[in-house]
């Protein structure tokens, strides 16, 4: 045990003589833990960000996107859950519960969407809260992939672009306020603007 | 004398004719049908398959009160109990802001000829009775011709 502490005082005297080395040492270190720290930040992102990952608690949303355009088109390019959620701000919101109590996560998840006739009540209100936070950053998700600027209405069919020239160009409306339902199937839109 | 030439004209016969339903027993005789030049116990490549497109002119009727027919692609639009894509377009209030056609008058009244103030549940499923067109020759010849009225 007093080995390590000598040692660490050894080296803690380097570090507080004003020398090359000490700054070097310093540096090295800052960017080695900056590396290491990047690297499992990173992973820990992408591990959050896969189909699996939210298949865990989402299997039936996974099921249904099979059939969507998002999932197998002609191009072979995918949009895939995180590339058009947020996957509910992981960060503060999921880990702040885990870390609060355990059995309030439990119990968050037991309680919403674990069996289909709860996800079925529940569905419309978490769809509501999607549609509202991508109203708010204009369909940032979506716009990610579909630039505007460079949709080329002569490829267009008719029907799109009736509608893209008028009330998308204007920033009237936004992608979800017409494209609803785009990568699920829906809950009850007889409340929906548009659909009742 | 007679009795031979009888004896070897019936042998002769059946002779043929267990020779013809040995090799009918086998593949398709010859005879073509829809399904192509091909023997039965092969299987065939299946035709391409064919595509609905994004979008085509408005396709004409061909009989008085015909459903008509859907000029567009559906691919994912959801007709259920919670949500119906077709009327979000082509219901009375949507119809003139969306370019789209109005659903006939029909569709508000139900069995008893009572109209409705909505769509009739027994119109509600769209695709009974409109369908998408592909660009697909059809497979047999057909002389079906519109009514004068139509033409
Ligand atoms: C630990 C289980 C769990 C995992 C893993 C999970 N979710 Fe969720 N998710 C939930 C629960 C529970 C709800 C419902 C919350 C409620 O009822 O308020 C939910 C709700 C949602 C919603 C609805 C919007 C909202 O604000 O509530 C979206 C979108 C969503 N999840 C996306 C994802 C994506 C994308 C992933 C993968 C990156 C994912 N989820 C992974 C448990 C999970
Ligand atoms: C192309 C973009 C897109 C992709 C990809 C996508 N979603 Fe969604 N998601 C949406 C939109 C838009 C909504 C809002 C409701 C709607 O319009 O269907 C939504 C709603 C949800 C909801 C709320 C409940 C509901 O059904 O409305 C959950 C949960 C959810 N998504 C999870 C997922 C998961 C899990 C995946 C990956 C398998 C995924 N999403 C992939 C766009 C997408
Ligand atoms: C990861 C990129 C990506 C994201 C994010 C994304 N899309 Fe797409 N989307 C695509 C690609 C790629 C295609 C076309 C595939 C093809 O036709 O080959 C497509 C196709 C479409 C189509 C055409 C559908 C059809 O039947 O032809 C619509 C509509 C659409 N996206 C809407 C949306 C909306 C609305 C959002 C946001 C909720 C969104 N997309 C988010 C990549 C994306
Ligand atoms: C005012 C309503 C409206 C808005 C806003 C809107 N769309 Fe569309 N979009 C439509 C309609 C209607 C169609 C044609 C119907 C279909 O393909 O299902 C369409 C078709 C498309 C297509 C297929 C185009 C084609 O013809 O091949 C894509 C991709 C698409 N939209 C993406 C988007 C994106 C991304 C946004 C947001 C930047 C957006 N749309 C905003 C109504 C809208």
């Amino acid at each position: 045990m007093k080995w390590i502490i000598n040692a660490l005082k050894g080296f803690w005297t380097i570090l507080r003589r004003p020398s090359k080395a000490a700054v070097g040492i310093v540096l090295f270190m800052g960017f080695a833990g900056g590396l290491m720290f990047w690297g499992a930040f990173n992973t820990g992102m992408e591990a959050t960000n896969t189909e699996e990952f939210c298949s865990g608690c989402h299997a039936p949303i996974v099921a249904e996107i099979r059939d969507t355009i998002h999932y197998a088109n002609r191009s072979g390019v995918r949009a895939i859950c995180s590339d058009c959620h947020v996957p509910h701000a992981w960060t503060d919101k999921i880990i702040r519960k885990v870390q609060a109590s355990k059995e309030l996560f439990a119990f968050f998840i037991t309680k919403t969407i674990n069996t289909p006739e709860r996800f079925k009540e529940r569905r419309a209100h978490l769809a509501e809260r999607e549609w509202a936070r991508m109203k708010k950053n204009d369909s940032l998700e979506c716009r990610n992939c579909h630039n505007f600027e460079f949709m080329d209405f002569s490829e267009q069919s008719p029907r799109s672009v009736r509608q893209h020239s008028t009330a998308l160009a204007s920033g009237e409306k936004t992608c979800v306020d017409c494209h609803k339902g785009i990568a699920h199937r829906l809950p009850d839109m007889h409340k929906v603007e548009g659909w009742n | 004398m007679m009795k031979k030439l009888i004896l070897i004209t019936l042998s002769m016969t059946f002779t043929l004719i267990s020779g013809f339903a040995v090799s009918q027993d086998r593949g398709i005789g010859g005879v073509e049908s829809l399904r192509g030049n091909v023997e039965l116990e092969v299987t065939r490549a299946a035709d391409p398959l064919k595509k609905v497109p994004r979008d085509q002119l408005d396709i004409e009727s061909s009989y008085v009160f015909q459903p008509p027919l859907i000029p567009h692609h559906i691919r994912s639009y959801e007709i259920s109990l919670n949500a119906n894509k077709c009327l979000s377009c082509h219901s009375w209030t949507k119809a003139k802001q969306m370019g789209a056609t109005k659903i006939s008058v029909t569709h508000f009244t139900n069995r008893n000829d009572e109209v409705l103030a909505d769509v009739s549940p027994r119109r509600y499923f769209c695709l009974q009775c409109h369908v998408t067109q592909a660009d697909a020759k059809p497979l047999v010849g057909n002389s079906f011709e519109r009514v004068k009225s139509l033409q």
